[in-house]
């Protein structure tokens, strides 16, 4: 029993009209997880979170969230379900408190406990001082931490996240993370969709890299860098030509040269010995990173696309 | 998303119970009931007692009553239309498309026929608010007696119910706000030509029959025969009109939820 995935999905398709979003995917998420959509816009993470979260429904393929058929025990399922969308879609004419208060009826929990736990979870997100206030004034990290503690009034067995820190500022990211951490650390299985490699790496034990579509890679962060990318990138930005033009000059340095337009990325085991051969052939780029590897790199590689453009 | 569950009350009740916390919440929503209340009476006064005065006492299907008195039922039915559409076209397209109060609510095990249920009872709560203040100022102007204002507020209580419903169908096939232009252009010929001002026997008999096809003129004899106590056997047919606009406004209004929100 405990052995069920909390989500299993085999073919998973989504079509509107003519346009196929998600494209015939397979994924399993265990409980207890952090499991992470990593892809630009337009990869059909939301999408997919749409058909999990049982308020779309599947064009094809097979679909099983808590051992349950979205189609057929949707509202089952998602009193079981927290969701936090994308889109704050909080209510502008109650107060934070009653926010969380009126959610928690929408699953039937009665009016006391309700507020307990309201009272529980703006402790949570650091919000108890605004309990009072209207959710206009607040700021997006603080609607953002409202979201996410009216996630939380069912005590859901699986937390839906669509872009949590999209929009925010580094602080309110970071103290986001730090919230989310601990939902994690709690037992909470969480899935998220994001387009920043910073925000995947910090939370998700596991991820499945997205784009038009289908799934094009999956692992740790960790096995999905060590697999497609190399230890160390280097960036060298070059005053005076595109960095397409030094492609063919530095070609054998490292094992792989990606020219942005902006900049040019060798991807390489070791960096300064790198470096050392770009001197040695005489170029002297206007400015030099030596970097560690990361999801982004990953993404370039597997789709020859940025992830943020 | 289709299901198999029956509909619960008890979510039912949430979506009615997030209104009542808006309502509370500050004096946006009071003043917004108050402004809607008062045109009603406004009329009642300036045309059924203003005018009332020049015209004199009138003889409707043999019994002669002040003009006030023909007026203020039809007022009365009014009243309950308008409190009930416009919290189904206005309040209910505001939450449908701009604050996403029901995408928010659909992820809960709140469904969409529930969403609608609620809104509509709310809708119907709000006219009959309307139109008990209204029978209230009724009684005092000895436009009806207290027991015939009894027996009229359950039929006001059905106009809000038959109004509220198609206006929530409207506000989910509408494409933006100039469309309720159109709506409210409706609203407001069915006001002036539904036997409120005129027994519609006035009008030529093309003009009768198409009044005969719209729901006002059947909420304006509902509620006329009830306040009044002069009772036919047609009143049924009033009733029936009402029962099926509820009941087809209701259906298109929870199947339209659950198509645009759950694509």
């Amino acid at each position: 029993m405990t052995q069920e995935p909390l989500i299993r999905a085999r073919g998973l398709v989504k079509k509107f009209g003519d346009f196929t979003a998600v494209d015939g995917i397979e994924l399993e998420v265990a409980p207890g997880e952090a499991f992470g959509f990593l892809g630009p816009n337009g990869a059909g993470k939301s999408s997919t979170m749409r058909m999990i979260g049982c308020v779309s429904t599947p064009t094809a393929g097979e679909l099983r969230i808590l051992g349950m058929d979205p189609v057929k025990d949707g509202p089952k399922i998602r009193a079981r379900l927290g969701v936090c969308p994308q889109l704050d879609n909080l209510d502008p004419d109650l107060t934070v408190f009653e926010n969380l208060t009126t959610y928690a009826r929408y699953f039937g929990i009665p009016r006391a406990e309700g507020r307990r736990r309201a009272t529980e979870l703006l402790e949570f997100v650091q919000l108890t001082e605004k309990a009072g206030s209207k959710v206009e004034p607040l700021s997006g990290g603080m609607k953002r931490r409202l979201t996410i503690a009216r996630a939380m009034v069912n005590e859901p067995d699986l937390v839906l996240l669509d872009e949590p820190t999209t929009g925010l500022d580094p602080q309110a990211r970071h103290l986001l993370w730090e919230r989310l951490f601990r939902l994690k650390q709690g037992g909470t299985t969480l899935v998220l969709t994001t387009h920043y490699m910073d925000e995947a790496e910090q939370l998700c034990d596991r991820l499945v890299v997205m784009d038009g579509g289908k799934i094009v890679a999956e692992g740790s962060p960790r096995h999905l860098i060590d697999t497609y990318s190399t230890r160390e990138v280097v960036e060298l930005r070059f005053g005076d030509e595109t960095p397409t033009a030094y492609v063919e000059k530095l070609a054998g340095i490292g094992d792989r040269l990606d020219p942005l337009p902006d900049r040019l990325l060798l991807y390489t085991s070791d960096g300064d010995s790198a470096i050392s051969e770009v001197h040695r052939r005489g170029f002297a780029p206007s400015s030099v990173l030596v970097r560690r590897s990361t999801l982004e790199d990953v993404f370039l590689i597997l789709t020859g696309r940025t992830l943020v453009d | 998303m289709i299901s198999s569950y029956a509909l619960s009350p008890t979510r039912v009740g949430a979506v009615i119970n997030r209104n009542v916390g808006a309502l509370r919440s500050g004096p946006s929503y009071w003043l917004v009931l108050f402004s809607g209340f008062f045109e009603p009476i406004l009329y009642l006064f300036s045309i059924g007692v203003g005018v009332g005065a020049l015209i004199g006492d009138l003889n409707v299907d043999g019994k002669t009553m002040s003009y006030a008195a023909f007026v203020a039922p039809a007022m009365l039915a009014v009243s309950a239309m308008t409190g009930a559409l416009a919290e189904t076209t206005f309040n209910f397209f505001f939450k449908f498309k701009y604050v996403k109060t029901f995408d928010a609510m659909l992820a809960t095990p709140i469904r969409p026929m529930e969403i609608a249920l609620g809104e509509l009872t709310w809708a119907m709560l709000r006219g009959s608010l309307y139109t008990a203040c209204f029978l209230v100022v009724m009684i005092l102007m000895g436009l009806t007696t207290p027991i015939w204002a009894l027996a009229a507020f359950p039929a006001t209580m059905l106009v809000g119910l038959a109004f509220g419903s198609v206006g929530m169908a409207l506000s989910t096939v509408i494409r933006g706000w100039q469309d309720f232009d159109l709506v409210f252009t409706g609203q407001f010929a069915m006001f002036l030509f539904s036997g409120t001002f005129s027994p519609v026997q006035n009008y030529p008999l093309g003009v009768e029959i198409l009044i005969w096809i719209t729901p006002l003129y059947h909420a304006v004899e509902l509620v006329r025969g009830l306040s009044t106590g002069v009772l036919s056997i047609s009143m049924l047919g009033n009733v029936a009109y009402l029962v099926v606009m509820a009941a087809v406004g209701l259906s298109i209004a929870g199947r339209r939820l659950a198509k645009v929100l759950t694509a």
